[in-house]
């Protein structure tokens, strides 16, 4: 029965991929994105990770594809016609596969009792978490006790990258205070082309993004974030 | 947007039953599948739905962008935090068997911190992403 569910799912998962290739409508594209995500999260259940696939539903089908969408109303959401043939990437994509195909002929069979994962020291964790920790899922008691240094890392990670991403993308709504030619000048965020030409018409000094202490600044701001 | 009746009725009755569940999630992280990074995604898909269905502006009226940058690095703090507290009453960084006279009581605790941490940057990361892409207009050309 089980090995029902697993082919029904994969042959689901490959025909979910093949669509997103095939697709030129990237409308379409980011919702099969959002379906491969929640069939990956089948497929994890099925293979008794349930935490994985609570991940993976919630970030890969819910916050990713909201995130893609955000993005398609920010861009055309049509894509273009390849203007060359893709001999190349077709070239680098067969030997990659290929590679990765080699590769899983060394992996240890799925659940096998003598896997490297359950020689070292995840018996450990499955015999006595109960009995160091006190909480039935051993999941949480490594992620939050045992690897308790790795989760932090990994939230620090998320930290930063949610610093990236408003480094890059966001022009920040708040007002910012800067330290400009030996003074403390606001400058406030600009948001589109309209605000843009209509300070380049003002002239340098940029009157639109530069608050009332200082028309200095405004005009390195400009060029900088223009 | 005042047309949609049923999205945005649906809406208004589904948002408080998701932060709920994100809330199910976290303290149940124990004895189930979950914990603090997919409270936190539920979380912030809740204030994600709002501002989906009543737009950026009113989203950022209930929570603003500036609140939702001290999230995500509060997070990080209260994780680092525990870390220290453990180290300050006598154990290892991480160790949280020390922060109560049980040592079991102590894990129960400090996992509830970290995990607590993990929630609070999770969803602020969550929704810091989502205002900085849904904040950005169209430039026509």
């Amino acid at each position: 029965m089980s090995e029902v569910v697993d082919v029904v799912l994969l042959i689901l998962l490959a025909v979910t991929g093949i669509a997103v290739i095939r697709m030129r409508n990237l409308f379409a594209a980011v919702m099969l994105t959002g379906i491969y995500s929640l069939v990956s999260a089948g497929l994890f259940t099925v293979m008794d990770a349930v935490d994985v696939a609570f991940t993976e539903a919630a970030v890969g089908a819910g916050i990713s594809t909201v995130l893609m969408l955000g993005t398609l109303a920010l861009v055309d959401y049509k894509e273009r016609e390849p203007t060359r043939a893709p001999i190349l990437p077709l070239f680098v994509v067969l030997v990659t596969g290929g590679i990765l195909l080699y590769g899983t002929s060394e992996i240890p069979p799925f659940g096998a009792a003598d896997n490297p994962a359950h020689r070292t020291i995840a018996r450990h964790y499955l015999e006595e978490s109960e009995e160091e920790i006190h909480i039935p899922n051993v999941v949480t008691s490594v992620l939050a006790s045992y690897r308790g240094y790795d989760t932090m890392g990994e939230t620090a990670v998320i930290f930063a990258a949610m610093v990236g991403v408003l480094l890059l993308l966001s022009r920040g709504p708040l007002p910012r205070r800067v330290f400009h030619d030996g003074k403390w000048i606001t400058v406030r965020p600009r948001t589109t082309r309209a605000d843009l030409e209509s300070s380049l018409r003002d002239g340098e000094e940029g009157a639109a993004e530069v608050g009332t202490e200082s028309g200095d600044g405004g005009a390195d701001q400009g060029g900088a974030r223009g | 947007m005042d047309d949609r009746v049923i999205l945005r009725v649906g809406a208004k009755i589904l948002i408080p039953f998701i932060m709920l569940y994100a809330l199910y999630v976290q303290f149940h992280g124990d004895y189930g599948p979950g914990g603090g990074f997919q409270a936190g995604v539920i979380f912030a898909a809740a204030f994600v739905l709002y501002a989906l269905i009543f737009g950026l502006g009113n989203a950022v009226k209930v929570l603003p962008p500036k609140a939702v940058y001290v999230c995500g690095a509060l997070g990080v703090t209260i994780y680092i935090a525990v870390g220290y507290l453990s180290l300050v009453m006598g154990g290892e960084f991480l160790n949280y068997g020390v922060l109560a006279h049980d040592p079991a009581h102590g894990q129960h605790y400090g996992i509830m911190g970290v995990e607590l941490g993990v929630l609070i940057t999770v969803f602020g990361v969550m929704v810091a992403l989502f205002y900085a892409f849904a904040g950005r207009r169209r430039l026509d050309p």
